[in-house]
């Protein structure tokens, strides 16, 4: 015989189904319930740094746009500091750092205006190239998927960033990089996510 | 000093794979590759924060929070509440629990959903409340109705409640559903059965809870839900910028 450990085990995870919308974002389902919902506004007003948006598709294994998709996206400020104790530094007030966004059911296109975050610490001293962190959910995907959004034009910086470096396949790390373009005075990323066959997006397990 | 480090890891095999071929629309959904392995940074132990100024306290009672004023909707009533707590079994203060679901035909309020059941002009669908300090939470509703979904020709969804759940940082994201026990439809499930490990179904079945219930006014279920637990760092390896 031997001690019983006694830890719990995580709640397994179900996919957030074709109605997703319905609790995380009302409006888009159909109807006005809440006062606010979350997750509109990442920088809020405040936020200091260069303003972007980033756009684009969830693609399925057929190649065909994922129209009942909801992503998140978590990410630190223009300096580098995330809005929570466990990250060091200050952010400014209204930096959520944290939005959600639907796809359009039309086209499955989304899209989401932000500030470009900062490099963050990286492990034994390392650091991180800016990215935003980006967790999709869907009906038909039973488990969260976790990615990273890289910038096209932090080349530098990507180049040394400690988890592009862990991807064994060279050319799969493009899947995590998002290319840059200007419309209309605006820097807009493009970020297609593809969730599998070619040029399948990098998952992370975190 | 021991500081909280990284989470635990997750434990793969007692969720649900990205492919299973009983869930149609799993298939060209799910990665072919494996997710690469992580060793947790701040971007994975840090998580966005909510507070009572995000939400209304209304937000909590799907009796009220879409009723029209002296009117509520058709089901039965009933309190879904319970802790949400990690795997060390310590609560989750001052979380987001977000819930979503059918009304009692089993139709949601959604411009997708085309069910031949009514849509309840006096429910939403909808719930939201932030755990209190012992990581307790709790939702007024009505029970949710099976509905019939295009998977295999004759496939219905057991009565359920989703529920979406942050914690403190972003690695402990979730989104899961809740079952009610004694449903017969939960063991023929294909959604339900994507779980591998029949004890880790179990885990989605909300127990009946007679002791909340509130005599000749609502019944009780209890349902938990666990996420990831965190290491102390016991030894010098805390993470860097921490």
């Amino acid at each position: 015989m031997v001690q019983q450990l006694n830890y719990l085990k995580e709640t397994p995870s179900q996919t957030a189904g074709p109605y997703v919308h319905i609790g995380l974002a009302p409006g888009a389902a159909g109807f006005d319930i809440y006062e606010q919902e979350l997750g509109h506004d990442i920088a809020g007003p405040n936020a200091k740094g260069q303003r972007i948006r980033v756009e684009g598709l969830v693609v399925d294994g057929t190649g065909s746009p994922i129209k009942d998709v909801l992503l998140e996206a978590w990410q630190a400020n223009g300096a580098g500091v995330y809005p929570h104790p466990e990250s060091s530094g200050d952010t400014e007030e209204g930096f959520r750092g944290w939005g959600r966004v639907i796809t359009n059911f039309e086209t499955g296109e989304w899209g989401f205006d932000t500030v470009k975050p900062g490099a963050t610490p990286g492990r034994s001293g390392s650091v991180q190239a800016p990215h935003i962190n980006l967790w999709v959910v869907a009906r038909g995907i039973n488990l969260g998927l976790n990615t990273r959004i890289y910038f096209e034009d932090e080349a530098e910086a990507n180049a040394s960033d400690p988890v592009l470096n862990v991807i064994e396949w060279e050319k799969r790390r493009a899947t995590l990089i998002a290319k840059r373009t200007e419309r209309d005075g605006q820097t807009v990323y493009r970020f297609d996510v593809k969730i599998q066959g070619e040029e399948e997006t990098v998952f992370f397990d975190i | 000093m021991s500081a909280p480090g990284e989470f635990y890891q997750r434990d793969r095999l007692w969720h649900p794979p990205a492919k299973s071929q009983s869930y149609k629309t799993s298939v060209a959904r799910s990665p072919q590759y494996s997710a690469i392995s992580l060793e947790n940074t701040v971007s994975e132990i840090t998580g966005p924060r909510f507070g009572h100024a995000d939400i209304d306290p209304i937000d909590n009672d799907l009796l009220r929070n879409y009723a029209k004023e002296g009117e509520s909707p058709i089901g039965e009533r009933i309190i879904l509440h319970g802790r949400v707590l990690d795997e060390n079994a310590r609560p989750v203060p001052n979380t987001l629990v977000e819930i979503w679901q059918a009304n009692a035909g089993g139709r949601y309020r959604h411009k997708k959903d085309t069910y031949l059941a009514p849509i309840d002009p006096n429910f939403g669908g909808c719930g939201r409340t932030l755990t209190d300090e012992n990581g307790y939470y709790y939702f007024r509703t009505v029970k949710p109705g099976a509905y019939p979904w295009r998977n295999w020709v004759n496939d219905w969804r057991p009565a359920h409640i989703h529920v979406s759940v942050f914690g403190t940082g972003f690695a402990q994201r979730l989104i899961s559903q809740c079952y009610f026990e004694g449903d017969p439809l939960i063991a023929k499930c294909p959604i339900v059965n994507t779980i591998p490990d029949q004890a880790a179904r179990g885990q989605l079945v909300a127990a009946l809870d007679m002791n909340a219930t509130i005599p000749l006014d609502t019944i009780a279920y209890k349902f938990d839900i666990v996420l990831r637990g965190r290491r102390s760092t016991l030894f010098e390896n805390r993470l860097e910028g921490n």
